[in-house]
């Protein structure tokens, strides 16, 4: 078994209007200095041993992002 | 024989009421298809209605283009079945691949929901051959996921081959690149759209009719011509 992360963010030529809204809450709290805020997602997977990168890539690519709109990254965390 | 359109109930769907009763009142047989069920009971065209299924897990439409019965939704509009796809029924289709693009968060994120403005951009698609090149109709929009989004290649190939079908006008509400509000196939029988028109199909229910012309359009092309 191994623990698997799946981070989907937004491309970054698309408009990503959650990130900014985060980033203009910001200072209404009283937090200075952050310039840009973009959000996405971040996946956790359980995965047995038999399941390979190019599996894992076809998960990412085909099924948790969305090419046309999101770029993703897969790890493998140490046991 | 009048056609058979078939109106998809995913779990979460809002419109498929609305959707069938619009099929009704343009003279064609409404059928019930579910989402489970692959079999399109031999529809002659099908309309993937609004709402919310899936409850929008992971992106809108995401889960959605996994059912049994887009699975023959896709097969079919491959051979040339006529289908329809409308605020959330259009997210299905980009999602499945029928349609370029993909629909994302209002630029303001707020949800919209209003009367809008649309101009008809081709007239020569399977459902908009009852309106006139530029005609101006009014039709209800109610999403909070209505961005179009496309890389430019994708955007200028729609272009320049006219698979703009309805673009917004008086102001964009959503941040759509190019005010698109509805595109088409490259055969032009797949069309998706944003705004919503079974909801504009009596001025009783409705600010106009005029998204009646979408469904009289699909069965002129779906009965033989006398």
């Amino acid at each position: 078994m191994a623990r698997v992360v799946v981070d989907v963010m937004p491309k970054p030529e698309i408009l990503d209007p959650q990130g900014q809204a985060v980033a203009g809450a910001l200072p209404r709290l009283g937090f200075a200095g952050v310039t840009e805020v973009r959000q996405g997602k971040h996946f956790e997977l359980e995965v047995d041993d038999s399941v390979d990168d190019e599996t894992l890539a076809k998960i990412a690519e085909g099924f948790l992002a969305n090419p046309v709109i999101e770029d993703w990254t897969v790890r493998r965390l140490e046991a | 024989m009048s056609p058979r359109i078939g109106v998809i109930t995913f779990p979460g769907t809002l419109d498929d009421v609305d959707a069938s009763r619009a099929v009704r009142y343009s003279g064609a047989e409404a059928v019930d298809l579910w989402h489970a069920d692959a079999d399109l009971k031999g529809v002659d065209a099908v309309v993937v209605p609004g709402g919310f299924s899936y409850g929008d897990y992971l992106r809108c439409g995401a889960i959605a283009r996994f059912a049994p019965v887009m699975t023959s939704v896709v097969e079919a509009a491959g051979k040339g079945m006529p289908v329809l796809g409308i605020c959330n029924g259009f997210q299905i289709l980009c999602e499945a691949g029928l349609l370029p693009g993909a629909l994302v968060r209002n630029e303001k994120l707020h949800f919209v929901c209003r009367d809008q403005w649309l101009r008809v951009e081709n007239n020569d698609t399977v459902w908009s051959t009852r309106y006139d090149q530029g005609a101006e109709v009014l039709i209800p929009l109610k999403s909070g996921e209505g961005g179009y989004m496309a890389d430019q290649a994708t955007l200028d190939r729609l272009e320049g081959d006219g698979r703009v079908v309805f673009r917004y006008v008086g102001g964009n509400p959503n941040g759509s690149r190019n005010d698109i509000a509805g595109i088409a196939s490259e055969s032009g029988r797949v069309v998706g759209l944003m705004p919503h028109p079974e909801h504009a199909i009596d001025a009783l229910t409705g600010p106009s009719d005029d998204g009646l012309g979408m469904f009289y359009s699909a069965l002129d092309a779906l009965v033989p011509s006398a």
